[in-house]
């Protein structure tokens, strides 16, 4: 496991739940809230490991569902089967690619609210949806796939930064010294 | 992941209660950002007021002046009919009413999934707010406390299936409840009412007051207009729209009433 990029990524979770609740921009805009978990989750699937996906939908799921009616923990489970999904088929999905991490983004935002509601309505509760739902899920995916690309520069600068590197070997090399004078 | 399945069981299967003091405890992690974020806000606030041109600043003061006084007036009207109507339900031997109590609160925090409608106020139990109590804004009712933590609590809008709300109808004294959003249109503000009788006489323009039945809200506070009413269930009963008369998604203050 990365710690450092695990760490990044679990304060980036953080925020991304606190910047959903809190910033009213995007919802008087569009309607809807942005909603970082899904690329974040895109993000790990492809450049960490199975652990990282794993705290980071588990953490990321409950501060989500804290800041809403929501029952405690009914977030987590979708992060973590599109989380592992990615992680499983990584090799065979475009990943270096800009247009190709807004679409595996815009999928993985369009199904965590789908599979959430699904888990809130078998766990029995009513659930306040119209047809103006459908306009939210529309925003929270496409934004979601907007938010990909970006995650990824983001992130891979701020572990590009934050990264202890190797020291580099000097540049001197005695072998091609050139050596003055009559020997 | 057998872990976070693990860890998930034992979340699923707690009582209610201790469901809830979880949630609580977790979303206090998030109350130094909330703290933060009032700051900054009223930081920005008080920056662009320092910048507010002195002719604006007079035009506004004099507007507050002449609504002061026309409010002033209202409230000595108000206060003659107060002290009348105590001294009727004395003669008649009725409970006498006490006045509301309103504290004012600030939305820190929306409701993350979109199929609810709450958000977070910075009032909590350490003001004396409990679940149940009524919230309102300048234009009318917007729904009541949920669940309580100590620095912050949760504010269900009506519309939202947690939220029920008696009212009545005041041009025709018909009752009803308002159960949950209106699911065939587009504009949120839109409710079903509900539970009215099957040769209901509702028209387009009507306005809806709280009934005071039910325990939670008191009577006579504003809720929305009529929209339109139909007849469903085969004739046996009536529903009706109602546009709400706040607007929730842009509230950004509101007031919680103790009895």
């Amino acid at each position: 496991m990365n710690r450092l990029l695990t760490t990044i990524l679990l304060i980036a979770g953080f925020l991304g739940v606190f910047l959903q609740a809190t910033w009213v921009v995007p919802r008087q805009l569009l309607g809807a809230p942005l909603n970082f978990l899904p690329p974040l989750i895109v993000f790990a699937a492809f450049r960490t490991d199975v652990a990282t996906v794993s705290l980071l939908a588990t953490l990321g799921g409950l501060l989500t569902d804290a800041l809403s009616a929501n029952a405690l923990g009914v977030t987590v489970l979708p992060l973590l089967w599109i989380g592992l999904a990615l992680h499983r088929w990584r090799e065979l999905i475009l990943q270096e690619l800009g247009y190709a991490r807004f679409v595996v983004g815009m999928f993985a935002s369009a199904a965590a609210p789908l599979l959430t509601l699904l888990i809130v309505l078998t766990l029995g509760e009513g659930v306040a949806i119209g047809w103006d739902s459908l306009w939210k899920w529309l925003v929270v995916a496409v934004t979601g796939g907007g938010l990909t690309p970006l995650c990824f520069f983001l992130l891979d600068a701020a572990h590009e930064r934050l990264a202890a590197h190797p020291s580099k070997p000097p540049s001197f090399r005695p072998d091609r010294e050139i050596k003055r004078g009559r020997n | 992941m057998a872990v976070v399945i693990a860890l998930l069981a034992v979340l699923f299967s707690l009582p209610e209660r201790t469901l809830t003091r979880i949630k609580t405890g977790v979303g206090n992690v998030f109350l130094p950002l909330f703290g933060l974020s009032a700051a900054g806000r009223t930081l920005l606030e008080r920056g662009a007021n320092a910048f507010l041109p002195k002719r604006v600043l007079l035009e506004e003061l004099a507007r507050a002046r002449t609504s002061n006084q026309q409010l002033r007036v209202r409230a000595a009207h108000g206060d003659e009919m107060a002290r009348e109507n105590d001294r009727l339900r004395q003669l008649l031997g009725w409970q006498k009413q006490s006045p509301w109590k309103l504290k004012p609160a600030r939305v820190v925090a929306r409701d993350t999934a979109h199929w609810w409608r709450t958000v977070r106020i910075d009032l909590g139990a350490r003001d004396g707010v409990r679940s149940g109590l009524p919230v309102l804004v300048a234009d009318g009712l917007v729904g009541k406390t949920g669940a309580v933590s100590h620095a912050t609590a949760e504010v269900v809008f009506i519309g939202d299936p947690n939220c029920r709300v008696a009212v009545l109808v005041r041009e025709t004294g018909e009752m009803g409840v308002i159960s949950a959003m209106s699911s065939s249109v587009l504009d949120h503000r839109l409710v079903d009412l509900t539970h009215l009788p099957r040769n209901s006489s509702l028209k387009a323009g009507q306005t809806v007051y709280t009934s005071g039945l039910g325990g939670v809200f008191p009577a006579g506070l504003p809720v929305g207009t009529v929209v339109d009413s139909r007849s469903v269930g085969y004739g046996l009963y009536t529903e009706a729209r109602v546009r709400l008369v706040a607007d929730t998604s842009r509230v950004r203050e509101v007031m919680v009433l103790f009895p």
